[in-house]
């Protein structure tokens, strides 16, 4: 028999960024809210401080910031003939756990998609028509423009505290930045971080190729910042421990440094942690939700908290988990390619080459999580994909992240993995590497999607979330391509010996090692609901009070990284909330 | 007494000069001797391995990591203490990993880990079973080989020449990747003894802090390591 608590005005499942976002958004509408994370909380300080945080075996290898698959996993196959078996150790990605959600264990890679992104499908039909598009491929356009995005992708930069160089201003093209880039309506929050060696090296390369490499924008702040809620940052001192760890130097964007203290102090806020939202719960007619049940964790009990608008904010895995097991959305089925709940899970399809250099020191451990140089020329605004074969893009990175020898031990093919002369060879090599990443698209297919599994149970008895997902060719051609631009840059720069990393026809998903987590679609945006779970204001279709966050609303993967979009698109959702639904809750669309 | 702003008060007056008996906290630890060197490996009391487990973990990282050539060898790193403890909490009973069944430790080793057992077990139940193939096979179980033939047998138990249970496919995986883990955390999990590791490749530890040298490029970092507890080496 579930306790039932105090009525709100607004529920909000998890408190990451867009959590935060929201919460500070409606609280500024004089809004009752509550938070519930089902994580502990945490801030910089203690939980983050120096020296304990930067511990590779605790952080790092035995993922102390991650979510415990004991508590929470899915299951995941490559084709729908194949038994799901558990993700029962993490590996391919790393979902967080507790307050700040992933916000805080990120590496700071801050993007805004470009142009051609946001209407891929009707980029593709206008030059080269349809005929182009793989038979299974779900392409879609977002429901919203770019234009009318920029605004809250601002916002965000300026909310969070990012740092970079913009290479078109207003449409004017500006030396040193990114010339491919979507046109932004003012300078970045912050100037660029300092580059180490290779990303020098890389620009350099890059540059005599014809290229136009800029420094990486991202959230890690290069000087001293405050944002427009009073929160500070401090000049990052490139401590090399950015992913996986939470930042103790109150230097990497996240809900910690940017939001939390500041939506702290509002009375109409509450927040509540080791409560679990098991599900949303519906009104008898179904049209609306009426508040959530969650696990208190303390009291090892149910509970049901009222409320009139429900935001989904956990992760993007987590977000179309709740809607399977609450009915929101039709599920998805792969057989008919109908139903919307599920739809579309993509990921993302990266690559690279890492090269050795005997005579050269790179100090590997001075890093940042989003260090180095980029460079646009290979994005999708760039690419004939009718020439080419594929629809996709990259963009590429050189800049070292951390000099951590658990993890980050490059070696040259050929190196034994124990022994002599393993021992030798981490002597030889350690510090005289470096690599250039392709960090590409991955489109939404008939065959990659998510539901529930029929075996397997959480610790609450919700059938897992069950994930079927296999690299496609169409993506694999991508990469292939990137390899053929990237290896005569690599070459030029003379390296003792170089390596390729990149994924081969026939490729099959392996989830062992660490690839991102960049875990989007499944609660798709778009304007057809018989495509789409939520509309352009990122509403639930068919409920709607309640308006989901996050990554799945991505109808297919960008080249970038998600935070940017993810951050972008909350604010977008949070205007619409404030300015046309709360003086009159209904359908938006 | 409450502190007027402006005005220096008792308060501030305290807490400036338990600022300066910080600073000389400092200054002192940084001339403090370095720690009583721990009783040798040989010594050691497993707190979790038995007899016979103790004896394989020692000669099997005596030859994942050697002694011989440059830097420290898994032995002079400690990396069997480390084990031990690793084996000993969480990482060893799998405390964070999902283990519910059907467990089908047979599937695609891309499916990551699907064995039945924990870490722990692994070791437990694959020690034994390697022993008696290097028995049958070499003549004596592993610890009492001779080092080509150790050699020789960890190539044949990574390539899994004995066709080992599926339960039991991770054993040398894990065995290597502790064997790495110990030899690199930081010191405060038994291996990675006085930092030789660390030093031996050079990387700072937690030294954490390196704006100063961000644009000296193709110049190397002149620091040398700092644990987590605050040691130098």
């Amino acid at each position: 028999m579930a306790r039932t608590a105090k009525k709100k005005d607004v529920v909000i499942v998890g408190l990451g960024w867009t959590g935060s976002i929201l919460g500070m958004e409606l609280a500024n509408e004089g809004l009752e809210i509550v938070a519930l994370e089902r994580g502990h909380d945490q801030n910089t300080v203690p939980d983050f401080q120096y020296p304990n945080m930067i511990d590779e075996l605790k952080y790092g290898v035995r993922l102390g910031m991650m979510q415990k698959p004991r508590n929470s996993t899915l299951t995941i196959r490559r084709n729908v003939d194949e038994a799901a078996l558990p993700y029962r150790s993490l590996g391919s990605f790393l979902p967080g756990i507790g307050v700040g959600g992933a916000g805080t264990h990120w590496n700071g890679l801050n993007w805004r998609p470009q142009l051609s992104e946001y209407r891929l499908r009707s980029h593709v039909e206008e030059r080269w028509g349809a005929g182009i598009i793989p038979e299974d491929m779900n392409l879609q356009d977002y429901p919203v423009s770019y234009e009318e995005l920029e605004p809250f992708f601002d916002r965000f930069e300026h909310v969070a505290g990012i740092s970079g160089k913009a290479g078109n201003l207003n449409g004017k093209k500006i030396e040193g930045g990114n010339p491919f880039e979507a046109p932004r309506s003012r300078e970045y929050p912050m100037p660029p971080m300092p580059v180490t060696w290779d990303g020098a090296k890389f620009a350099e390369a890059a540059k005599a190729a014809g290229c136009h490499p800029f420094p990486s924008p991202g959230g890690i702040a290069s000087q001293a910042y405050v944002n427009e809620y009073g929160m500070q940052m401090g000049p990052c001192n490139h401590c090399g421990f950015c992913e996986r760890y939470g930042c103790y130097n109150y230097s990497k964007s996240s809900p910690q440094t940017a939001i939390l203290d500041a939506l702290k102090r509002k009375p109409n806020f509450e927040y509540r942690t080791h409560a679990e939202v098991l599900k949303i719960e519906m009104a008898p007619d179904g049209k609306t939700a009426t508040g959530v049940t969650y696990f208190d964790e303390k009291a090892g009990e149910e509970v049901f908290q009222p409320a009139d608008l429900v935001i989904l904010a956990a992760y993007q895995l987590h977000n179309v988990h709740l809607m399977l097991l609450s009915g929101i959305g039709q599920p998805f089925d792969p057989a008919t390619n109908e139903g919307v709940t599920g739809r579309s899970y993509a990921y993302q399809m990266n690559g690279g080459y890492t090269m050795f250099f005997k005579d050269e020191v790179f100090n590997p451990f001075i890093g940042t999580g989003a260090n180095g140089m980029s460079i646009d020329d290979f994005g999708m605004d760039n690419i004939d994909f009718g020439r080419e074969g594929f629809i996709g893009g990259a963009y590429w990175r050189a800049g070292q992240s951390n000099g951590q020898p658990i993890r980050s031990m490059a070696l040259p093919a050929g190196t034994p993995t124990w022994g002599a002369g393993w021992k030798k060879g981490i002597g030889e090599w350690y510090g005289h590497s470096m690599s250039i990443g392709s960090h590409g698209s991955h489109m939404s297919y008939r065959g990659n999607y998510l539901d529930l599994d029929p075996t397997y149970k959480d610790r609450h008895g919700r059938p897992l979330m069950r994930m079927t997902f296999n690299w496609q060719p169409n993506d694999i051609r991508m990469t292939q391509f990137m390899k053929s631009k990237m290896e005569p840059i690599a070459k030029s720069m003379n390296p003792t010996s170089m390596q390729e990393g990149f994924k081969k026809d026939g490729a099959m998903y392996d989830v062992r090692p660490y690839q991102t987590t960049h875990n989007v679609g499944g609660t798709v945006m778009g304007d057809n609901p018989k495509t789409s779970a939520i509309n352009r204001y990122l509403q639930a279709w068919d409920k709607h009070n309640i308006f989901v966050m996050g990554a799945g609303a991505f109808p297919q993967n960008t080249q970038y990284n998600p935070t940017g979009m993810v951050g972008g698109l909350a604010y977008w959702a949070a205007h619409a909330i404030r300015t046309q639904y709360l003086s009159n809750p209904r359908p938006l669309v | 007494m409450r502190d007027v702003p402006g005005l220096p008060s008792r308060r501030s007056f305290l807490k400036a000069s338990a600022a300066s008996a910080a600073v000389v906290g400092v200054v002192m630890q940084a001339k403090a001797e370095t720690p009583p060197a721990p009783p040798p490996i040989e010594e050691y009391q497993p707190v979790c391995l038995k007899p016979n487990e103790w004896a394989f973990v020692m000669a099997a990282t005596a030859r994942l990591i050697p002694s011989e050539g440059e830097g420290p060898g898994a032995i002079e790193a400690r990396v069997p203490v480390f084990i031990d403890k690793e084996l000993a909490g969480g990482f060893g009973e799998a405390a964070d990993w999902y283990m519910e069944g059907p467990h089908d430790a047979a599937a695609h080793p891309f499916r990551g880990w699907q064995s039945p057992l924990t870490p722990l077990q692994i070791y437990q139940q694959g020690i034994p079973v390697f022993d008696a193939w290097c028995q049958q096979t070499h003549g004596k179980i592993f610890a009492e080989l001779d080092a080509a033939t150790q050699d020789k047998a960890l190539t044949s138990l990574q390539k899994d020449e004995m066709k080992i249970k599926p339960e039991l496919r991770d054993f040398f995986t894990i065995l290597l990747q502790n064997t790495k883990e110990g030899y690199f955390a930081d010191p405060m999990y038994g291996g990675n003894h006085g930092m030789q590791a660390w030093k031996y490749i050079g990387f700072p530890g937690a030294r954490g802090s390196y704006k100063e040298w961000v644009l000296k490029h193709n110049v190397a970092y002149p620091l040398g390591p700092v644990s987590i507890s605050g040691e130098r080496a």
